[in-house]
């Protein structure tokens, strides 16, 4: 047994190169390699509700085209917007900490934060609409259960679901579950996004990043750029499947 | 060094590409193709704008071929996930009910 391991690099060593690793380069390909695993996680993961979707739209494709109709598509557009935005001024913040620039690292951190809030804030709009129309699933908010009011042949209130032959409430009750399991999983990974982005947008403020050390920048960027391809997804799977069939019945 | 700085120039493109993606997917929706073909569509925009995410603003393209290897790793393990489930549910009805 070697009587000294070297636990610490030479004098002159980055301050945040782990003992473990040769250099600078070699730490952060090895964090950059271990996001992607994990993301690889993620879509197996968001994947497996991406399955659902598809197995029960096309089982129920008349009830699925009705309750997607039923969702906000003005909403759900500026949010796609407002993520894709946001995902530009991430990448934004990772070539100003790569080329340290640490005001505007800061700014775009900020920035990206706001956005990601923004989205959130939207987002919450569209839940307390579908719970004011009594579409949140089950009786997963006690003393509101799903009960939708359905629209007569004729009638124009968009509060109301409107059903084309074919479709049932139950079947559109099956919507609204994987509606909130997959939105309701995106706002959670975006919840953690933020809060990721609180705690780089402070170090970049304390002077932490620099050209040599910006790997918490670009691997919280990986897992933001991630967040925003799941609901480039979900955009259209889930507000624009039924939007063709609206002029006819639908 | 594989490090690599990818210029704002490249990421105001992209990031006006996917702005133009997302203005296609949502006409094209309001737009009756024939058959399956919307889904397609808005399938197909959805892809080139996930590509373009993961290319550039994750930088896979300027990244080591050990990052594209588990990323290809995913989606082969997420091909089968569907083929093996979907080709269950597709056919459940080719055989007759006992």
């Amino acid at each position: 047994m070697p009587d000294a391991i070297a636990t610490t690099h030479e004098a002159g060593a980055h301050s945040a190169l782990q003992h473990h690793f040769e250099n600078m380069e070699q730490q952060r390909e090895a964090g950059t390699l271990g996001m992607w695993v994990f993301l690889v996680t993620e879509i197996m993961f968001f994947g497996a509700l991406f399955l659902a979707y598809t197995l029960y739209r096309y089982k129920y494709p008349e009830a699925f085209a009705a309750a997607s109709n039923h969702l906000d598509l003005r909403l759900g557009a500026i949010n796609t917007v407002v993520l894709i935005f946001s995902s530009f001024t991430m990448a934004m913040a990772v070539y100003s900490t790569q080329v340290g620039k640490r005001r505007n690292s800061i700014i775009c951190l900020l920035l990206t934060l706001v956005l990601g809030l923004t989205f959130l804030g939207i987002k919450a709009v569209e839940y307390h609409d579908k719970y004011r129309d009594s579409l949140i699933p089950g009786q997963l908010v006690p003393g509101r259960p799903f009960n939708p009011a359905v629209a007569k042949p004729g009638e124009t209130d968009e509060h109301k679901l409107h059903l084309p032959p074919g479709a049932t409430v139950k079947n559109v009750e099956m919507f609204y579950w994987i509606y909130f399991a997959m939105t309701g999983m995106h706002a959670l990974h975006m919840i953690i996004g933020v809060g990721l982005l609180t705690v780089l947008t402070i170090m970049a403020w304390r002077g932490r990043f620099s050209p040599e050390y910006y790997a918490p920048v670009e691997i919280s960027g990986l897992y933001w750029h991630f967040v925003d391809i799941v609901w480039i997804f979900l955009f259209p799977l889930l507000y624009l499947l039924g939007r063709h069939l609206e002029g006819h019945g639908g | 060094m594989s490090e690599h700085v990818v210029y704002p120039r490249v990421y105001v493109t992209i990031f006006l590409v996917l702005l133009v993606g997302t203005s296609l997917t949502v006409l094209a929706a309001f737009q009756d193709f024939p058959g399956p073909l919307n889904a397609v569509v808005a399938l197909t925009i959805a892809v080139v704008k996930g590509t373009l995410v993961v290319l550039y603003f994750m930088h896979v393209r300027y990244s080591s071929r050990l990052i594209w290897l588990v990323i290809a790793a995913a989606l082969f393990w997420l091909a089968i996930m569907f083929a093996l489930t979907i080709s269950d549910y597709s056919t459940r009805s080719w055989l007759p009910v006992m």
